[in-house]
Parts: structure tokens; sequence; C-alpha cells
């Protein structure tokens, strides 16, 4: 409080106009145009939410056609996983803070990082253009042989767009790889850093490993679509499971690219608002490589009843069960260190809370899912939905929420309103369990996903999803006001409002262009909460 | 920061040219294990299939021509070992040895794709493109056309890559010719070789696995 | 990476050796081995392709790190292929269909 809130000079000040936005080469601005595009993309896919949870108020198909309404489904999915819930937390908070953190002035590759944000904008477009020329029918899943040979709808400009994107995610992990490796200050060893960066990496791992299979079967998909050719039209002898094998081989570790970020930004938030460190540095740590490694060995449980053979159905059941393994050592972790902690329950607290409930309902209904037995039972059913908007929205979605609150004075230099953000956050998390916890129940009852109408005994259960979408809706409505009317309104915030340990921390609130005004040096441990040398910072 | 001896192609946020050629070294190997994925998502396609349907294949193959293989395999080869050369050069700061290597190293890439367009175009005289024009023997008729569609994109892939490698060399050409490549700073060039021979290596396996199925049989 | 310069010679020597390998994997394509065609063919591609990855770029002489990328991406090649082909190669026991 001694020094002056905001710095003459930061990296928001640091040249005006469009130009020097849209060709900067600061990851901290790079990062503000990834919040804007993922943002945009958030709610154009909630656009789309919310027109299939009104169709199903009513048990008759009504509203839309039962063709209009796999086309909803498919775009929500296409653009929330692709576009949102993939870059999400990487691509903005991971840009921003990454550099910061390791105390490193950029990342390796500025141009780099500028191109992966036109590459994602591009491919967007490309998937817009798809939507607004008819739309997409296949599922987000893109399964052949009906999205090779049998639909009629813009399928190669939505895959290409997928496509493209997928580059960005490849460029994204690339540059957090080597800036990790290469660019950490003096003093800043692999175990004294936060284990956000740990996170970030093992993500950009699965991002470098995983994307590229999806690139080419993508092109596949495309050639035997455009061409002619034949890779899985059964027609020529073609086996359309293995379409399923390649998309899952990335599409399961890329649940590990929403998830693993989300658990980066939970480690910070819960070290920040008990005062301790993580209890357990070193295995959440490793957990993170190790849910990165294991989650490339899992794939074909999204496959137990194409038709593969039962003993890899075996074996990939118990690699499933095992990646049940690191996650819970996260959770524990994350539990063991509030205890006796002294919580302070600020937005951000209230958002990891929340993550850590919802996750755990999440994961372990992935177990039921991982056994074979009982995924033959609810496979294609409202109980899948359950499982995975628990993690991807409850998991991924919150802990986006809490990060963006908890730095958000950082990134803007202002302060939000505390009351109407804890509010808010009660509110989405009210209104998540009301939309999808019935969808458990639906499922196990045996309800199939992907259908516009069902029978009336099911409608009360969809009326209380209905109900708790448009709750969760008005939830993520509100921090976009605040957060906007904050940049303008908001009181100035501190350098360190929180009083919380990081480098991030240890500098101006905004950071200037070069993060730091002296390149910094690191002697003290991650979440060295306790040492006097970190009190005074704060 | 920037003292007035930095090295011209010193990027403001690395402490020294040695930082940013480990950065930029570290960069190329992590796209490359990219692309071995990339690849490898076709090959684990072509491992099925031939394992479903070896007779096919064994068929198929022997529509191509090996002495074109053998003799593109022999220019790849080649035009690796000149690469390879192109970067030695500029370790030791020859300017006109490297320049005359990148050439060597083109020209070596464009008859490669010259043999390979001559091979399309015999393929697509005889009707070997998959689809509905396709033309084989009964028996193989289907599975032949995946065994195509496989040799149509992987060469097609590997094809791309040599075009986008050719780029890159000319860039490198225009840097070795106006001097911005040096002994102290050759990193572009060494990256740029790394690019290459992975797109060599990406041919020594497609050479065996497209060309030389069951050439005993005939 | 710290500029070691490998001697021509040694690029020389690889190069011949990479030459007979595919004089070598051509002639073997026209003997019949039985299965052992395809090993020996994927035998002397592996072995081809460790030499350029070796010396041709500099991974003999590299970090540590280096080495951890490049048998990283072989590992990673090696779970896609090995995962997918447990499916294929015990499909034909039993499947669920
Ligand atoms: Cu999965």
């Amino acid at each position: 409080m001694t020094t002056a809130l905001v710095p003459a000079r930061h990296y928001l000040n640091d040249g005006y106009g469009i130009k020097s936005w849209l060709l900067t080469r600061d990851h901290k601005r790079i990062a503000l145009l990834y919040l804007a595009g993922v943002t945009f993309f958030f709610f154009i896919g909630g656009a789309f939410a919310v027109l299939i949870r009104l169709e199903l108020a009513t048990p008759v198909g009504d509203l839309v056609s039962d063709e209009t309404y796999n086309k909803l489904f498919t775009m929500h999915g296409v653009m929330m996983v692709f576009f949102f819930l993939i870059p999400a937390i990487p691509s903005v908070l991971g840009n921003f803070l990454v550099p910061i953190m390791i105390g490193a002035k950029d990342l390796a590759f500025p141009k780099l990082n500028l191109a992966s944000w036109y590459i994602y904008m591009l491919g967007a477009a490309f998937t817009t253009y798809a939507i607004v020329t008819g739309g997409l029918d296949t599922g987000w899943t893109f399964y052949t042989p009906f999205s090779t040979v049998a639909s009629t709808s813009a399928v190669i400009p939505a895959a290409l767009g997928i496509f493209i994107t997928g580059f960005s995610s490849i460029l994204t992990g690339l540059n957090f790889i080597v800036t990790i490796h290469r660019m950490r200050a003096p003093g800043m060893t692999w175990f004294r850093l936060p284990l956000f960066i740990w996170s970030h990496y093992a993500t950009s791992l699965i991002m470098v490993l995983g994307t590229p299979v999806l690139a080419i079967t993508i092109l596949l998909v495309a050639a035997e679509r455009v061409f002619h050719f034949g890779f899985f039209d059964p027609a020529v002898g073609g086996d359309p499971v293995l379409f399923q094998h390649l998309f899952w081989f990335y599409s399961h570790p890329a649940v590990y690219i929403m998830i693993l970020p989300a658990m980066g930004v939970i480690s910070e938030l819960i070290a920040a608002f008990c005062r301790k460190p993580v209890y357990g540095y070193p295995f959440v740590a490793f957990a993170s490589l190790a849910i990165a490694v294991l989650g490339f060995l899992v794939w074909a449980h999204h496959m137990f009843v194409a038709g593969i053979s039962v003993y890899a159905a075996m074996i990939f059941s118990i690699l499933s069960f095992l990646v049940a393994i690191p996650s819970a050592v996260k959770v524990f972790n994350w539990t063991a260190t509030m205890y006796k902690g002294s919580v302070s329950w600020q937005t951000p607290m209230l958002y990891a809370i929340g993550f850590i409930g919802l996750f755990t309902i999440g994961g372990l209904t992935g177990l039921f899912l991982a056994a074979v037995g009982l995924d033959i039972h609810v496979t294609d059913t409202y109980f899948i939905v359950a499982h995975f908007h628990y993690i991807m929205v409850g998991g991924t979605i919150m802990a986006y929420l809490g990060g963006l609150h908890y730095w958000w004075p950082k990134i803007s230099g202002r302060l939000y309103n505390e009351w109407l953000a804890k509010v808010s956050a009660l509110v989405i998390f009210v209104g998540f369990n009301l939309t999808f916890f019935p969808q458990f129940i639906l499922g196990y009852l045996g309800m199939p996903r992907r259908y516009h109408a069902y029978p009336p005994e099911f409608q009360v259960l969809n009326v209380l999803s209905s109900a708790g979408a448009s709750i969760l809706g008005v939830g993520y409505l509100l921090p976009m006001m605040y957060l906007t009317w904050s940049l303008r309104y908001g009181r100035l915030a501190s350098a360190n409002p929180w009083g919380a340990v990081g480098l991030e921390w240890n500098t101006t609130s905004p950071p200037p262009t070069a993060n730091f005004a002296e390149p910094p040096e690191v002697t003290w441990e991650a979440y060295d909460y306790g040492s006097p040398a970190v009190v005074e910072h704060v | 920061m920037s003292d007035i001896h930095a090295h011209p192609a010193l990027a403001h946020h690395f402490d020294s040219l040695e930082e940013q050629k480990e950065a930029a070294t570290l960069g190329m190997w992590v796209f490359l294990v990219t692309e071995v994925l990339f690849f490898g998502g076709i090959f684990a396609t072509y491992a099925i299939y031939r394992s479903w349907y070896p007779e096919a294949f064994a068929a198929a193959s022997h529509e191509l021509d090996v002495t074109l293989g053998t003799i593109n395999t022999a220019v790849l080869i080649t035009s690796s070992l000149t690469m390879a050369l192109a970067v030695h050069a500029a370790q030791l700061g020859r300017r006109t040895k490297v320049m005359v290597f990148l050439v060597l190293t083109m020209a070596l890439g464009g008859v490669f794709l010259g043999i390979k367009g001559v091979e399309y175009y015999h393929k697509f005289t005889e009707h070997l493109i998959p689809g509905p024009g396709f033309q084989f023997e009964k028996e193989h008729l289907r599975h032949a056309q995946i065994f195509f569609s496989l040799y149509f994109m992987m060469t097609g892939l590997h094809a791309l890559h040599m075009i986008i490698g050719f780029g890159i060399m000319l860039v490198m050409l225009w840097w070795a010719w106006r001097g911005t490549i040096t002994k102290e700073y050759y990193s572009p060039i060494e990256i740029s070789g790394l690019y290459w021979h992975f797109v060599d290596i990406v041919w020594i396996f497609l050479f065996p696995l497209l060309y030389l199925i069951g050439r005993h049989a005939h | 990476m710290a500029e070691h310069i490998v001697p021509t010679r040694v690029y020389y020597t690889i190069f011949a050796i990479l030459m007979l390998c595919t004089y070598l994997t051509v002639r073997i394509a026209f003997f019949d081995l039985g299965p052992l065609n395809v090993v020996a063919a994927l035998t002397i591609a592996v072995l081809k392709a460790t030499l350029v990855v070796l010396f041709f770029m500099h991974v003999k002489y590299s970090t540590k790190l280096t080495w951890a990328v490049v048998l990283g991406s072989v590992f990673w090649l090696g779970i896609l292929l090995a995962l997918t082909m447990s499916d294929y190669l015990t499909r034909a026991w039993r499947t669920y269909g």
C-alpha cells in the first residue's frame, strides 16, 4: 500500500489502437485476445444448449425437428469442446501466467503464440461457416461411416475448422514446453515451480502428442468423403471402428487437456486461500504427469459397445481404473491442504470448493463407466451426458471462472464486486447441479441421449434440468457483466490483493510489458507461506 | 536491457544466442514429435488393413514401380547427405558452400517430386485412383482400393512435407545469401535440417511398406 | 549441442551405409522368406532411421533432453500402434457384437 497502486507503464497502456493488439507479441495481450475469442464461442455454444433444454422441457418433439435437434447438440458439442473447453484455461490463463510464474519475459516463441491465436480464429471461422450454411449433424465425434458417406450436412468445413484449430493447440503446447524447459528464472528449479506450471506442462505434452492424431484422422475422413478414398467405409472392406480408435486416441486425452489445467488452477487457489503450501507437493506434481501418460492408455472405454474385442475391452477397462489413482491423489492432497488451514472464503475459493465437489462426483461416475458391464448398461444414455458435464462444466468451467476471478486484479488492475461475485458463484453451483444431477437419474432409468422426444414419465426430471439450465445461464452472464464493469469502475488493485505468494504477485497489477521491473531471482520454495522473506513481500 | 553488443539476431526475451538456439532446437524437436504422431495415425491404419488383407496389398503393391521407388529412395538419402553437409558448412561459416549444398538439396528434392509426379500420372492412366473409376482384378477390387487410398494419402502427405521443406530451403538460401547465417548464428539452417531429415525418415518407412510387399511372388 | 562439429567423413560413411541398406532391402524383398520378409524390411528401415537420427540429426551428440524427446515420440507411437492392435489381433476371438 506504500507504493502507487497503478504503475505508470504497464502492458495495457503500452501502445493503443487496434494494431497494437492485433499485431502484439506480448503473451499477456495474446491471452486477452484469446479471452475475447473463447468467451464469444462459449456464448455461441451456450445458445445451442439453451435451445436443446427448451426442446427437452416437453416430451414431444415440438420446438425443433429431429434433424434440427441433431444439429443443435452437434454444434453445441463442437463449439464447446474445440473452441471453448480445450483452449480456455491454457490459452487464456496459461498464456498470461506461464511466463510470469516462471520469471520469464515472454514465451519462447512470441510470434508463434500470436500465430496460434490467428489459427484458432481461422478454424473458428470455418466451423462458424459450417454452422451458418446448414449446420452439422454428425455429433461432435464425427463417427464414420455416417460422416463420410451418409451425412448431407456441412461436414467438410466443420472438420476443416477443427483440423486448423488443432494446430493452434499444438503450437501453444509446443511453446509452453520449450518455455518451461528453457526460460525459467535463475533459482526457479523444477520443484519450486507452482503446480499450475506442472499441470500446464502435462497438458502441453497431451496437446503435442494427441492433437496430431486427430489431425490425420480428420484428413482421412475428408479424403473418404470428398475423393471417395477408402479408409473406414465397409463398402471397400474398411472398418468404421478404426475411426473411433484414432478419434479417441486424441479425444480421451483431450478431456485431460481440459481438466489438467483446471487442476493447476485449483492448486493455486487452495494454497492462496488456505495460506499453506499444497500438501504433498511432489505427489501433486507427478500426478499431473501420471494423468498425462495414463490418459493415453484408456481411449477404448468409449467403444465398449462398438464391436471391439472383449479382451481389448478388458485391458482398456483396467487401465481406465488406473487414472483414478493420480486424480484421487490430487483431491486428497487439496483436502489435506485445507485441513487446519486458515481458509478465507473469497470468490475464487468458492469456485475451488465447487470444483472439488463436482469433479469428485464426475470422477466417481467415471469409474462406473470404466467398468465394462455397467458401461454397457448406461452407454448412450443421459448418465454419460451427466458424467462428462460434471467433469467439463463442473470441473473445467468452475476452475476457469475461479482462476479468472483470482487473477483478474492482476490481469486488469481492478477489483470486481466481491458480493456480486460470491452470489454468482453460488448461482452457478446451484444451477449446475439442478441441470445435471437429474440427468444421472434419467440416464440410469434409461433415457437415451441425442433424441428430441422422450416418454412422458421422464418429464419431471427434464423440467428440473431445463430450469437448472436457465439458472446456470444467469450465473454465467453475471460475471461477464460485473467483470466488464470492473474494467472501468472497479477499485484499483494492489500488486498483491490476496496476500498470496508466487512470482505473479511480485510484480505490479497490471504487470509491465517485460513482466518485471528487474529480472527476478528465486530463492524461496513454492507456496512458502511460512517464511519471513516471503511474508515481507506481502 | 539490450546492450549495444547484442547480436542482431538475438530476440529481446532471451539472454544469449546460445539460450535462443537451444530453445529453437527444442522447439523443432517437439514439432517433430507431433509429426511422428501425425504420420503414426496413418501408419496404424496401414498396419491394420495390411494384416487384414495381405493378398490384396501384395497384388496392389505390384502395380507400383520398384525401380522408380528405389531411385527416389536413393535421391532422398542423397539429399539428406547434402543437407547435413550444408549444416556442416554453416557451422564453419562457409557461406558459398552452404549455398551450394542448399541448392543441391533442393535440386534433389525437385527430382524426387518430379519422379513422384510421373508415378502419380501412371496410376492415373491405369485407373488406380480409388473411387468409382477404380479398376483392378475382380478378386481384390475392394481391398486394393484401401491400399491405393493409403498409398496416395501417405505419399501425398509426404510430398506435401517435401514441398514445405523446399520452401524452407528457399528461405535459408536467401538468408545465407544476404549474410544472416553466420558461424555464430546458424541455428535456422540446423533446425531446417532436422525437418528435412525427418521427411527423409518417413520415406525410409514408406518405401518398403508400399513398394516391396510380396515381390517374390511374381 | 554445444558446437559439436562432426567431421564430414562421418556423414559420407553413414550415407554409404544407408545406400547399402536400400540395396539390401530391395534385394531381400525378392526372396520368399515368408513372414520374415516384413520383419527384414522393417528392421532395415528402423536401422536406417536410427542412423539418420543419430548422425545426420546429431542426436548422438545432443543433450539428454533431446534423447528424451526422441524416445518419447517412439514410445507414444508404440502406444498408438500396440493398443490399437490389441483390439484387432484379439477381435476374431470374441466381441460383444
Ligand atoms: Cu474417456
